[in-house]
Formats: C-alpha cells, structure tokens, sequence
C-alpha cells in the first residue's frame, strides 16, 4: 500500500509509513494510538514555551503558572452505545477528565464541556446526557465551567460526540510523575479490573451477551484525596483506561525507564468478567476501566497506602500486584498463575474476541 | 470459579512438573496441533517450567494462520463492496492479505463487523434486507457445527443476503503432512481436545498405528495441557505409542453426534490449500451442493484474485515445525508483530509473536 503513496515530503518517521491511513486501532489506546501521538502530534506540535510539557505524555499536563503549580487534561467521548450499564457518554465525560487531572496528584477545579451533535438527536436524549454530566460534577466536586455546542449534518457525526477538558491544583510539594519511580518500589491496583471494558462490549451490536456487568465509572478524585492524605510515598499514579492494565503498566515502564514484574494471580478480576474474559478469548489486563487507578510507591509506605485505599469506598479490593526491577527495562513480565512467565505486551489496538 | 480454577492451581501443577521431571530420561518433541493450546502454553509460560529438552512444537492448528492467502483476498475483495456487510471472528481482521487487511478495508469504508457467533451474522441479514451478509466461515472441525447452523438457520429462513466464504480445514490430514515430511521431528502430538469433542477419537487411532506415534487428546486448561504432557512423555519413556484421551470430562470416543449430522449435512470434504503450507489432499470442508447457493464464492466474482504471498515468510515451515521462529531470516527483521508478514507473528500466541516477546526478556537480561 504504502508505495503508491509519496511519503517522501512528510515529517512523519518510519514507524506510521505502513499505515497510510486512520484506522480503529489508532484511537483504541494501544500501540497505534501511542506512536500516532508519539510520531506526527509531537513533532507537530514543538516549538512553544511549553511543547515539552506534551512530549511527557502524562495522562494531564504538569506546568506552573503564576506561581501555582496546575494539572490540565482533555479527552473525547465517541462510546456507543451512548447508555450503558453503570453509565453513559454524559457521566464517563466528566469522570474520565476528572480522574486524568487528579492522576497527577492535583484537586480537579473546572472542567470544560464541547458537545457535537448530529442532526436529528432527540432532545429528550440530550437531555438525560446532561443532566447525567451534571451529576457526575457535583458528586466529584468540580464545576462545568465553560462550553460549546456545534451540529453537523445526518451521517456526519453518532449522534453525540463529547470532549471535555479539566484543570486542577497541585499542591505544593507534590511531584508525581515517571521520573520518581526506581527499583524497588511496588505497584498497586485500586481495585477488580475490565468491568467497564466488558460491560460496554455486553451490549455492543454483533457481541451482545447476557449479563450483569456494569461500568465501574466513577470519579476517582475523592479517593486520590485521600491517598495523598495519608503521608505515603506515591511515586505516580495513572488510570489504565483504554488499553487496560496492561497497556498503563507498558506505559510506565517505558517512561520511567525500569522493568515490572506482575504477579497473576494477585490481579484482582471480578469473577464475571473473568468468565465473559474466558468465553471471549480476552485478557482482563487489556480491558478497559474507567474508575481504577494504578499506583507506584515507595516499599516502606505500602501498608500505610493499602489502609487509606481500602478506607475509601472506590478502592476497598486495593492490592499489591507487583514490583519495580531494575532488570528488563521497558519490558513488563507475569508470573503466571502456574508459576511460568510471560511478556505483557501492549496490545496493538483494542483486543478482539478470538476464535480459538 | 467452577470448572475453571481447579485446572489450573499451582500445586498440583508442580506436582505433575515434578512427576514429569522425574519420567523424563532424554530429550524429546511433542507438537500441540491446536492454537488454543499453543496459546495456554504461551499464557501460562507452561513452555518454559518443562524439563530442558522437552520441547514443545506449536502446530498448525491454528485457523487463522493456515487459512490460505486466496481465501483472504477473496474475503478482502467482498468485504470491500459497498452492498455487502462482512462478518469475521476478531482475530483474522488484522492477519494480512496481499495487500492489506480487514482492519484497513473498514477504514477505507468497508462494512466490517467482528461476530462472536457465526448465528449474529444471520441475524444482521434479517435485520439488514438491502445488503449482502457475508460471514467468513474459518476454523477446523471445532468451529464447523455452528458455522454449519448458520448455514442451515438462513435456508430455513428463507434468506437471499446471506452467504459465507469458507475455508474449513481438518486435523488428522494435517498430523499426516507433518508426518510424511522427511525432516519432521515430531514424536509426540497433543491432539486438539475440542475437535475431538465434535469428531470423537476414531480417526486417531489409525494414525497412531501408521506412524507408531503416541496421541493424547488434551484439553485447554494449564492442567489440562499439562496432564496431556506428562501421559505423552509417559509413552515416549516406556516405549509406547497409544491413543490416550486425558480429556475425558468433555470428549467422547463417539464426538458429538447432533454436531457431526449438521456437518454432514451442510459440507463435504475437498482438497484444501493451507497457508505456508500448500493443498493437501482431502483436508478441508466446502458447502455441499445442496447449500452451494449459500455460497460467496459463487456469488460474489472472486475467481480470479492474484495473490502475492511475501517472499520472506516461512510461517509454513515454522507451522509444520520445521524450522523455529527466529530461524526465519525475515523475523524480528522485516516481520514484527507491529508488521506481520505471516499469520503467525500476528497474535500474542501465534508461534513467531511468542517468540519474539520471549527474546525482548531474553535479550535484556544477557544484554
């Protein structure tokens, strides 16, 4: 394909050549979607006062301004189906931004909210779509502070499409990020992972299956309150979205230039969505969640973290699931439930269900 | 959870390693035929806990890899056409044609929708009168008892949008290729549980005795895979070639009967060309001439597809065992899972794939 193209003139490097055109896979949060930001946005985008903030590629941006130190996060909302169970687009709008603005340690404040609407959308609609967004904001403390409204034509958009943006406040001290991990330090997941991923595809045409599986969305900012509360050495903190556990810990370990070794069985898997897993041919570590985070800490204060999560309703399955080695950087292992091992690699692009 | 965590628990896993361990006098090489346990051996790094010189061949038996590149032009080319929606399982949309793949024909406009089950693509046809319902209807015997419904579901209904591209293929032809194949090495096969499921275990025997090769039908589950093993290295050891069916609990020597009289019903044996590999002989499963309506082939004009495999692949002898992934000049080089040539380094699981991800650890802790 790619030969009947000029891609002589373009800044693009090698990686994106063979893929000539936007493909799912570019916004599923895995390989793709990661050299797409890495190879053409970046580079695009060089050259101001602050690109490098971009070229960290943390889930919100980090910079100080007028003296206060701000975290500044945005996402967009395609989901179909629009109302799913334990959610919809409206609510995981606000809890998304919230919750990749509060990764970086800051008190989401504002958000922002750009609807897109498609010729055609029952008003009726929209309206529990907002009314669900002004949910999500008053149980997690920010204000929707600004916004826009465009309409396309019949066929050129879903019905809604959302993009919301959010800042927050860093508090003094506070400098969480990739360059803090080292050797030595443990990982942590809040909770039972992939329901949200599981639950969307429950319903999705073509996949349907019966089930009782519902969204984990949620606001994560009360619990991260409470984490940095409690005097622990969180070294950083990320929610593994899109891309699922496995593509966050990938993530890590390439930012912060160390290896991670994760043991299977410790990774707490709801029993459904182990067996919707099982019957689809997924891994539950490629599945998408919407209310859990991942954190690393410091080994002394794991306890002291543990007791906070599993104070906060959010958080009560928290576990240790791995540790941080200075061997294969980069590179994430699982010790498997058997005792063998494997590499967890970033899926490609969004998992499929496999025929054998 | 029931039926599942008893199969794979740590302890008695290194109970049986042990056992194995303490069998196992001298090297040997077993072959598990069926991806789906390459892909429990690769998930649970069962290769890796194994005695150093049992080696564990990863056999053909993985539909997607084998489906020939004729087929998947085909595929390509119908799913391309504006008037049809393609329905595929989720792991061929990525495995790549001449030219290109599912994924990018859906990009391109193409209405490509992955299904779970090959009755959801009958149902898009009712649903969906004014198109062209395609299902590619892949897999080896485990696959053919529902994608045959399909088939026998859109008759009853009367529909005229349905049709399905298949490329079914069959184990035991399979067993012999490799067989026959002077340089084989194979001494020991796991047979593919779930095919035994739907066939039964009277089509082994018979290769047992032609090949005086021991065969045990094995099962999915870590233990599963492992028990299989261990009752494989067991003969081996003590001199042995039997038919064994350590996957009792869900195989029947007799297969599923209701299963096998759709089969039947809806398809009869052909020569079938496998990818890597070339035709053998009565491998395969086409529609039968009372369902040839139901046919893509024949309604859609895909006869004369140009395919053009990579040059550089040698997924067919890696498949048959052969040759080991990283003795192919091409891998890790021009063929990375970011750019497959061949089927195999597409999934995690896929022969090439596993060993490339194997050697990113390797590779960084002799560095």
């Amino acid at each position: 394909m790619s030969e009947e193209l000029d891609l002589e003139g373009w800044t693009c490097p090698l990686p994106l050549r063979d893929q000539p055109s936007i493909v799912m896979g570019h916004g599923g949060g895995g390989r793709l979607s990661g050299e797409l930001i890495e190879h053409l946005f970046v580079p695009a985008f060089a050259g101001t006062e602050h690109a490098e903030v971009l070229a960290r590629l943390g889930d919100a941006a980090v910079f100080d301004l007028g003296g206060a130190r701000l975290a500044f996060s945005t996402d967009s909302y395609v989901v179909r189906p629009r109302f799913f169970p334990g959610g919809d687009i409206g609510s995981l709008a606000v809890h998304g931004t919230v919750n990749d603005v509060a990764m970086s340690g800051a008190t989401p404040v504002a958000i922002s909210v750009g609807v897109i609407l498609e010729e055609g959308l029952a008003l009726e609609e929209l309206g529990r779509i907002a009314n669900s967004m002004g949910d999500a904001a008053r149980r997690a403390g920010v204000s929707i502070v600004t916004g826009d409204t465009k309409v396309v034509d019949v066929g050129h958009g879903d019905g809604v499409y959302i993009n919301t943006a959010g800042v927050g406040l860093i508090p003094p001290g506070v400098d969480l990020g990739a360059h803090q991990v080292r050797a030595g330090d443990v990982v942590i997941v809040s909770g039972e992972i992939g329901a949200h991923g599981i639950a969307i595809m429950s319903v999705r045409e073509g996949l349907a299956f019966g089930s009782d599986i519902v969204s984990d969305s949620a606001p994560l900012n009360g619990l991260v309150a409470s984490m940095m509360a409690s005097g622990a050495q969180i070294r950083m903190m990320r929610d593994p979205t899109r891309g699922g556990l496995g593509a966050t810990l990938n993530e890590i370990a390439r930012a912060s230039r160390i290896g991670i070794t994760i043991a299977e069985r410790a990774i707490p898997v709801a029993e459904e969505v182990r067996a919707a897993c099982g019957f689809l041919g997924l891994d539950p570590t490629g599945v998408a969640n919407e209310g859990k985070l991942v954190a690393i800490v410091a080994p002394a204060d794991v306890d002291t973290l543990l007791d906070a999560m599993r104070a906060h309703r959010l958080a009560r399955a928290a576990t240790v699931i791995g540790t941080v080695v200075p061997e294969h950087e980069g590179v994430v292992v699982v010790t498997t439930g058997i005792g063998g091992s494997r590499v967890l690699d970033v899926p490609l692009t969004e998992q499929l269900p496999r025929i054998c | 959870m029931k039926y599942l965590d008893e199969f794979s628990d740590p302890v008695i896993a290194r109970r049986m390693l042990d056992d194995i361990t303490r069998t196992v006098t001298r090297p040997w090489s077993i072959m598990e035929v069926c991806g789906g346990q390459t892909h429990t051996i690769i998930r649970n790094g069962i290769d890796q806990l194994l005695p150093e010189g049992v080696e564990l061949i990863h056999g053909p038996g993985c539909p997607v890899c084998v489906t020939p590149l004729e087929t998947i032009d085909r595929a390509l080319s119908i799913a391309a056409r504006r008037d049809v929606i393609f329905c595929s399982f989720g792991d061929m949309i990525r495995v790549p044609g001449s030219s290109t793949d599912l994924f990018r024909v859906k990009s391109q406009g193409g209405d490509v929708r992955v299904v779970y089950s090959p009755l959801d693509a009958v149902n898009l046809a009712q649903a969906n009168p004014d198109k062209q319902v395609v299902f590619f209807a892949i897999g080896f015997e485990t696959t053919a008892p529902a994608n045959a419904m399909a088939v026998v579901m859109a008759q009853h209904l009367g529909l005229t949008n349905f049709s399905v591209l298949v490329s079914h293929v069959l184990v035991p032809p399979a067993i012999c290729t490799i067989m026959d194949s002077p340089s084989h090495r194979v001494q020991g096969f796991l047979a593919a549980g779930h095919v035994c499921t739907v066939m039964g275990t009277s089509e082994y025997g018979p290769l047992v005795e032609r090949y005086r090769v021991p065969i045990v039908v094995t099962g999915f589950e870590p233990l599963d895979v492992l028990e299989g093993i261990r009752r494989v290295l067991g003969q081996l050891e003590g001199g042995r070639y039997e038919l064994d069916n350590a996957y009792p609990r869900v195989v029947r020597n007799e297969g599923n009967p209701a299963a096998l009289a759709v089969i039947r019903d809806v398809f009869v044996t052909c020569d079938r060309a496998w990818r890597g590999i070339g035709t053998i002989g009565a491998s395969g499963w086409k529609l039968s001439d009372r369902y040839a309506d139901f046919d893509a082939e024949n309604r859609f004009d895909v006869a004369d597809v140009v395919v053009q495999e990579s040059p550089l692949c040698r997924s067919g002898e890696v498949l048959q065992g052969l040759i080991k992934p990283h003795e192919c000049p091409a891998f890790a080089n021009e063929c990375t899972p970011r750019m497959p040539l061949g089927a195999p380094m597409v999934s995690n699981e896929g022969a090439c794939a596993a060993y490339y991800q194997f050697r990113r650890v390797e590779s960084s802790v002799h560095a």
